[in-house]
């Protein structure tokens, strides 16, 4: 199976199941598209009846080369996975190698878009006692088997409002990891109200990832993103962020962004926080129930793609001007980017990965944080809601009847369940919507790949 | 003349003989905690 497409001068040819990826001219584009069904007479005259500059020859050295990639296992490959899938699926199952703690079920923001209900997951509110926690990091050591590197958001709510007990958790995985053989990398998820120099300092110590919630122009973050009084938070949170990151070196962070039915132009705000000084972006759309009214639309899609297009162009425009930036969506490693086990077992919730809430329940992930009949156990006892725990284990791409023949398979590895689930009613259905904006995404990242390779060439043959 | 310019990637096909070491990120873990995509993750799998 093949994927192609032309985007920003370039055109582009994803071999899906090798990997491979091709930038072809014009004439091989259409030969490539018609390979498959005609013979090579067919493609030959046909080449040449619509392009007249071009010889026989020329056409005959194009399906040679499409012959010979065919022959590599570089275009046309057969898809040997499917029948792999289960099985590549239980080899990264059995183990937890991470948690969402769920540090705090209280938040000092009444964003209305927000998907955790203000917070509090349709509950009470609640913050974590530093026994619950602590358990919960003895319960990833004792269930990690030999992974050895485990990772664990402080997540909410506002993982701040109970900085106390994330400072002594962190305090004593450290004390812990060195005699179980782990590493511990840590993120904090934060709305920024609470940062101050020591929420700085400790965070760019021990955090290997923060994840700072920015939409961007003024008038959008303050439309959701406001405190129990109505009042925007803008003005207080961007000095905190460029405080934070200013001494953060070279450690990681995402300005992470949502774009609701209000923005979908949302580059202007990925625009201003570049300006803001700000470079690890991440821009997500919004997960809401599409009676929402900041829930995207059909009639937002077409300008979504627009954004996603001119988001790609304008990181290779800052590339070649020696100011680059990074879009999580786009940061696609073709050479070095993960096997072929995890681009089937996709994202581990339910199994590699849980969330725990403030009382110490488990749930598949944090999306599912409140849904009575997906809580999975608890932190003393384990995970006893097997049956619930193997559906979440049989989720993998070639489970989904949607994804099998999708081009986009080995990239998305089947998507998200919680997106999944709230919008089918079933963890293994599809949310359609969010597939058409991965594609989108996907095609973009590629292209802007392909343009840095080609740069990178150029530059090593001059 | 090359009408086709391949672009080194990883293959699939043959990271399925000595992958699945399971020390890569999860998914949406640390990051946008909205949307899975495994594209983007790097591989930590030292013996690949």
């Amino acid at each position: 199976m093949i994927h192609q497409y032309k985007q920003n001068g370039y055109n582009i040819v994803l071999d899906v199941c090798s990997g491979a990826v091709h930038a072809v001219d014009d004439a091989a584009y259409d030969a490539i598209a018609m390979f498959e069904d005609h013979s090579r007479e067919q493609v030959v005259s046909a080449l040449l009846e619509k392009y007249p500059g071009l010889s026989e020859g020329d056409a005959e050295s194009i399906l040679d080369q499409i012959e010979e990639l065919k022959a590599e296992g570089q275009l046309f490959s057969p898809d040997t996975f499917a029948p792999m899938a289960p099985e590549l699926k239980r080899r990264t199952s059995g183990v937890i190698k991470a948690l969402c703690l769920h540090i705090s079920h209280a938040c000092n923001l009444t964003c209305s878009y927000c998907f955790a209900g203000q917070g509090r997951y349709h509950g009470k509110s609640a913050l974590m006692s530093f026994e619950v926690g602590k358990r919960a990091l003895d319960f990833l050591i004792e269930n990690s088997g030999s992974r050895r590197n485990l990772e664990v958001d402080f997540f909410g709510g506002e993982p701040l409002l109970n900085f106390d007990v994330v400072k002594k958790l962190v305090e004593y995985a450290r004390s812990v990891e060195g005699k179980y053989n782990k590493n511990f990398r840590f993120t904090l998820t934060t709305n920024g109200v609470d940062i101050d120099d020591d929420v700085i300092e400790f965070a760019n110590r021990e955090m290997s990832n923060v994840v700072l919630s920015l939409d961007g122009r003024r008038k959008v973050h303050d439309r959701f993103r406001v405190d129990a009084a109505g009042r925007g938070s803008y003005d207080v949170i961007v000095p905190k962020f460029q405080k934070l990151v200013a001494s953060r070196g070279d450690k990681s962070y995402y300005m992470r962004g949502t774009f609701t039915h209000y923005n979908p132009d949302f580059l202007e705000d990925i625009k201003v926080m570049l300006d803001l000084g700000f470079n690890e972006l991440s821009m997500e759309p919004v997960v809401a129930s599409p009676d929402s009214p900041s829930a995207l639309t059909e009639e937002d899609k077409p300008v979504v793609y627009e954004q996603y297009e001119k988001l790609a162009e304008l990181m290779i425009k800052r590339r070649r001007e020696g100011r680059p930036f990074t879009f999580y969506h786009y940061m696609i490693d073709l050479q070095g980017g993960p096997c072929i086990y995890k681009r089937i077992s996709g994202c581990g919730s339910g199994t590699e990965y849980l969330a725990v809430t403030p009382q110490g329940d488990l749930y598949p992930c944090h999306q599912f944080v409140g849904e009575e009949k997906f809580r999975l156990g608890d932190i003393w006892h384990g995970v006893t809601n097997t049956e619930r725990r193997d559906e979440f284990a049989a989720c993998n791409v070639y489970a989904r009847e949607e994804c099998r023949n999708c081009w986009a398979r080995l990239y998305c590895a089947g998507g998200c369940a919680a997106n999944a689930y709230h919008s089918t009613g079933s963890v293994t259905g599809v949310y359609s919507y969010g597939c058409d904006l991965f594609k989108k995404r996907l095609e973009c990242a590629i292209m802007a790949e392909v343009d840095r390779l080609y740069e990178e060439d150029e530059d090593s043959d001059n | 003349m090359k009408h086709i310019k391949t672009i080194k990637t990883r293959d699939l096909c043959a990271s399925a003989k000595n992958g699945g070491c399971g020390e890569c990120q999860t998914s949406c873990q640390s990051a946008c905690k909205t949307s899975c995509g495994i594209a983007n993750q790097s591989c930590e799998n030292k013996n690949k």
